[in-house]
């Protein structure tokens, strides 16, 4: 077997391509969090637990209404985005005039009550999901295996962020969308309806979180508290990517995989803490993160 | 308030009920000067209570040193923890300073699950409370009471002093602007800084007592739902008012306590507090009785 720097290269590959994985979930959930921050200027804590919802809204349209996975990955993100939008007509929208962290402070607290609303149904053991015949098997690329089912999650994870990117950074839509983030009343004032903006935003960034679940369904089991350790990690990489950029939280989501993977080769006790200290180190020596500018 | 708690074992309550809720009062008023009067949201408050904690069981167990000794040890490395920690959370404001606050806590706790002397998910148990100053035998129920109230007044009284000092009143001017608290010529950073590590360190006061009084340290008090939890003792309470994380710890630990049979309805029930707290109930009860207090006096005639 060939190693490469004293570690064989199936454990490095293997490393690398979980990795990947994670990072193609961090990129999505960070971005939500980064799209949702930009206009609402609200760090949305229940961004786990709806990433939760989804995987689960996935498991039951399999098991209660016989819908696989493809429709799924089309309904999940609308039914949990739909509950987005109703949470943020009914709540958040009246916590605009306030300090910021107000709307941290409820997130959290409805991050809570939809896990232990979970966790009472189904308690804490995962619910496997199976993965959908056309992905199941995989390549060998001679030097690895890569099951399909992966695969797919990079090239859709990264097909998803670069769309995104595409329609707020290249599209009228998302030029009326970064004007408001600059300037809410002054877009208002040009016949735009902003607060209705604000909630398509909002429900959009859900959405994107529970397709992240949906696909996430087969690899991780799908667990009550699958999103509530998670999130705390997307938080650190939107910390060292900086929110100012849409295009900064998809690089720096995959690189922080890529690098989490590694050190699971190298140092794997450190794996675990790894993005943390790199946030450190990042606030040290660039506070507004990698991409980001200071506001 | 220290009557009430003085006289609380004598009226039937069941004093290791009573140093809990003292030791998350303590807690509370600790985070409550950070938020309430510097207007700073940390959401990694656990750490310095468990790390606290953890360093004053170890003392106390493997070092074996005297209660007061173990105490201090630990309220010392938290106060060293919350030096660090404030030095790199304060370079960002608001909303990234919870998120910054909450990733160094949840670094900690992954640090503190693989550290060989915390003993992983089990904690460090059958921590001896000891003898404090040689003299007080702390197995004695009364005495270790007696001892955690000394604590806990003596945290109020900290807090009490430094809200009411000139550094609590360039706080609050920093909190409600902070261009024109530097403009005045104060150094808005370092005022921020040293309310961080008084508050960590009267965390890590409360922490090492509670490793005391339950004789064990574990990884629930390093754990970013603790940190949640002290966050809603002081919204619930009331920010910014001297008594209300107080009132706070009260009503969360009873109500922990009577719901602990029911399992994840103590989850479900926080959350629902947090967010009926947020849309409704802002000042909290403590600020919602003052409020009331003053359309009282301020009704002619009333």
């Amino acid at each position: 077997m060939t190693e490469i720097l004293g570690v064989p290269t199936q454990a490095l590959f293997g490393q690398l391509l979980i990795g990947l994985i994670n990072g193609s979930f961090y990129a999505m959930l960070s971005l939500g969090l980064a799209v949702i921050f930009g206009l609402l200027n609200i760090i949305n804590f229940t961004h786990g637990a709806q990433y939760m919802m989804g995987a689960f809204a996935a498991w039951f349209l399999l098991n209660k209404a016989g819908i696989g996975y493809w429709w799924s990955l089309l309904i999940a993100p609308l039914a949990v985005g739909l509950t987005g939008v109703v949470v943020e007509r009914t709540m958040l929208a009246r916590l605009y005039k306030l300090d910021h962290l107000y709307g941290l402070l409820l997130t959290f607290g409805l991050a809570l009550v939809i896990q232990g609303v979970f966790r009472n149904e189904f308690g804490a053991s995962g619910l496997p999901y199976r993965i959908p015949e056309e992905l199941t098997g995989g390549y060998n690329l001679g030097f690895m295996f890569l099951p399909k089912y992966r695969a797919w999650v990079i090239v859709a994870s990264v097909v998803v962020c670069l769309a995104t990117w595409y329609v707020i950074e290249r599209t009228k839509l998302g030029a009326y969308l970064r004007a408001a983030t600059e300037n809410p009343a002054l877009v208002q004032s040009f016949g735009v309806n902003v607060p209705r903006m604000i909630t398509l935003t909002y429900g959009f960034g859900v959405g994107l979180a529970a397709l992240a679940g949906v696909m996430a369904a087969p690899i991780y089991q799908v667990n009550p508290l699958m999103g509530a350790d998670l999130i705390i990690v997307v938080f650190a990489v939107v910390v060292i990517g900086g929110m100012g950029s849409i295009m900064g939280s998809i690089v720096t989501g995959f690189l922080l995989g890529i690098v989490e993977g590694l050190t699971k080769v190298f140092y794997p006790e450190a794996s675990n803490t790894v993005i943390f200290v790199i946030m450190v180190i990042v606030l040290i020596l660039r506070p507004a993160g990698l991409f980001g500018r200071e506001r | 308030m220290a009557v009430l708690f003085a006289v609380a074992p004598w009226v039937g309550l069941y004093p290791v009920f009573v140093m809990k809720v003292l030791c998350f009062a303590l807690f509370a008023c600790a985070f409550n000067l950070l938020i309430g009067f510097g207007g700073l949201l940390s959401f990694g408050h656990a750490m310095f209570l468990g790390t606290a904690g953890y360093v004053s069981a170890h003392a106390a167990k493997e070092w074996g040193l005297p209660p007061e000794l173990a105490i201090l040890a630990g309220t010392a490395a938290s106060a060293a923890l919350g030096v660090v920690t404030g030095l790199i959370a304060i370079r960002r404001q608001g909303i990234y300073f919870a998120m910054i606050t909450l990733a160094i806590a949840q670094m900690m706790f992954f640090f503190y699950l693989q550290a060989p002397f915390t003993h992983g998910e089990d904690g460090i148990q059958a921590v001896p409370r000891g003898r404090l100053f040689g003299v007080l035998d702390l197995s004695q129920p009364m005495a270790m009471y007696y001892t955690v109230l000394a604590i806990f007044l003596f945290g109020f009284l900290v807090v009490y002093r430094a809200i009411h000092s000139p550094f609590g009143q360039v706080l609050k001017a920093i909190r409600e602007n902070e261009p024109r608290a530097i403009s005045l010529g104060y150094d808005a950073e370092r005022y921020k800084l040293l309310a961080f590590v008084l508050s960590a360190t009267l965390s890590g006061l409360a922490g090492a007592t509670k490793a005391l009084v339950f004789q064990l340290a574990s990884l629930t008090d390093v754990h970013w739902t603790m940190s949640g939890e002290v966050v809603l003792m002081v919204l619930l309470g009331g920010m910014g008012t001297i008594f209300g994380p107080v009132v706070g710890a009260l009503v969360i630990i009873t109500l922990e306590n009577y719901l602990a049979p029911f399992g994840q309805w103590v989850t479900i029930i926080t959350g629902l507090i947090f967010v009926v707290c947020v849309l409704a109930f802002r000042r909290g009860i403590v600020g919602e009785f003052a409020a009331w207090m003053e359309r009282r006096r301020a009704r002619p005639g009333g």
